[in-house]
């Protein structure tokens, strides 16, 4: 995506051309689908998404005044759009995994020591992403990924800076779970006290 | 190696220390004593901060990968997005075309009315006569 012809599309856009406000859909809306997917787990829920994310988009455009780059500012306005339309899934879903409930891999197959490349790591990661609860999923995804600061995620979550420091931290714990399940049993479980420094 | 000393209430064992690894594995240098010395000394714990910064290179390489939306989202979005005055004059043409169509449909069945009346009245007067 060329900045340049970003920002010419948004200048056009702001001054009421339609067709630099389609072509700008046209570049971004593939990142902001692929962020909605990740943050929602489900491909129909990611397409409602970014269909309300870009009906916000379309209203704010004129007060985008290019302090941040658009990217950041459509991934913020993604991120609060699927994090209202989880909100409102959560309440009428009974089947969710509670929060605490640990999921953790055993078969041994899974064990990096056994896989080779990166590649097969990013789909590990990518899977183990998924079998995160909703709410540990947008933060990791947020701050590891789209390199979103805390307070930005916060804001965008409605949660405060430290509850997003906390699920951010649950998070990566369990994607290590989920990526290293041996090492992760077996630390802290043995002579921890031969270790006490 | 140099031996670390401190004090007992200071003493970290590898549980307290994993605890903050994952939040510091993005900068390590920021993690403070004592758990920073322990992180020196242990081989167990430096080998999970390998595990978590890792994991955070492999997530930020994700950022490149985008999902495929299908085809038809793209057209939702834009129909989303109309500006209100195109679609109001479209609707406005369409209703233009229903005018015209009522105004011809009704033209046809008068004009039909007419020639079944007259045929009616010219067929009622051949047989008068």
């Amino acid at each position: 995506m060329v900045s340049r012809e970003i920002d010419e599309l948004i200048e056009g856009a702001q001054d009421g051309d339609h067709r630099a406000f389609e072509e700008l859909v046209r570049l971004t809306y593939q990142d902001a689908y692929t962020l909605a997917y990740r943050m929602t787990g489900d491909e129909e829920d990611a397409r409602d998404v970014v269909q309300e994310t870009y009906l916000r988009v379309h209203k704010g455009l004129k007060k985008f005044r290019g302090d941040a780059q658009f990217s950041t500012w459509l991934h913020r306005i993604t991120a609060n759009c699927a994090n209202t339309f989880l909100g409102r899934k959560v309440r009428t879903r009974t089947d969710e995994l509670p929060e605490d409930s640990v999921v953790v891999d055993l078969n041994p197959q899974s064990d990096p020591v056994h896989r080779a490349d990166v590649g097969d790591l990013r789909r590990q990661l990518t899977d183990a992403l998924r079998s995160l609860p909703p709410k540990l999923r947008a933060v990791v995804v947020l701050r590891d990924i789209y390199d979103l600061p805390h307070e930005t995620i916060a804001e965008e979550l409605g949660i405060t800076e430290s509850a997003a420091k906390v699920r951010l931290h649950r998070a990566r714990k369990r994607l290590r779970e989920k990526l290293y399940p041996q090492e992760s049993g077996r630390h802290g479980n043995e002579g921890d006290q031969a270790h006490a420094v | 190696m140099k031996a670390i000393r401190l004090m007992p209430s200071e003493t970290l064992v590898c549980n307290d220390v994993s605890a903050l690894l994952a939040e510091f594995a993005d900068n390590p240098g920021t993690l403070l004593e004592p758990a920073s010395s322990h992180l020196k000394a242990c081989l167990k714990c430096q080998a999970e901060m390998a595990q978590f910064r890792k994991l955070i290179r492999v997530m930020k390489t994700l950022r490149a990968d985008l999902a495929e939306p299908g085809d038809d989202l793209l057209g939702d979005v834009l129909d989303l997005v109309r500006p209100p005055a195109s679609v109001h004059r479209l609707h406005r043409s369409d209703r233009r075309k229903v005018y015209i169509g009522g105004i011809a449909a009704a033209a046809t069945a008068g004009a039909a009315g007419a020639f079944v009346l007259a045929t009616r009245v010219a067929g009622g007067r051949r047989l008068a006569s």
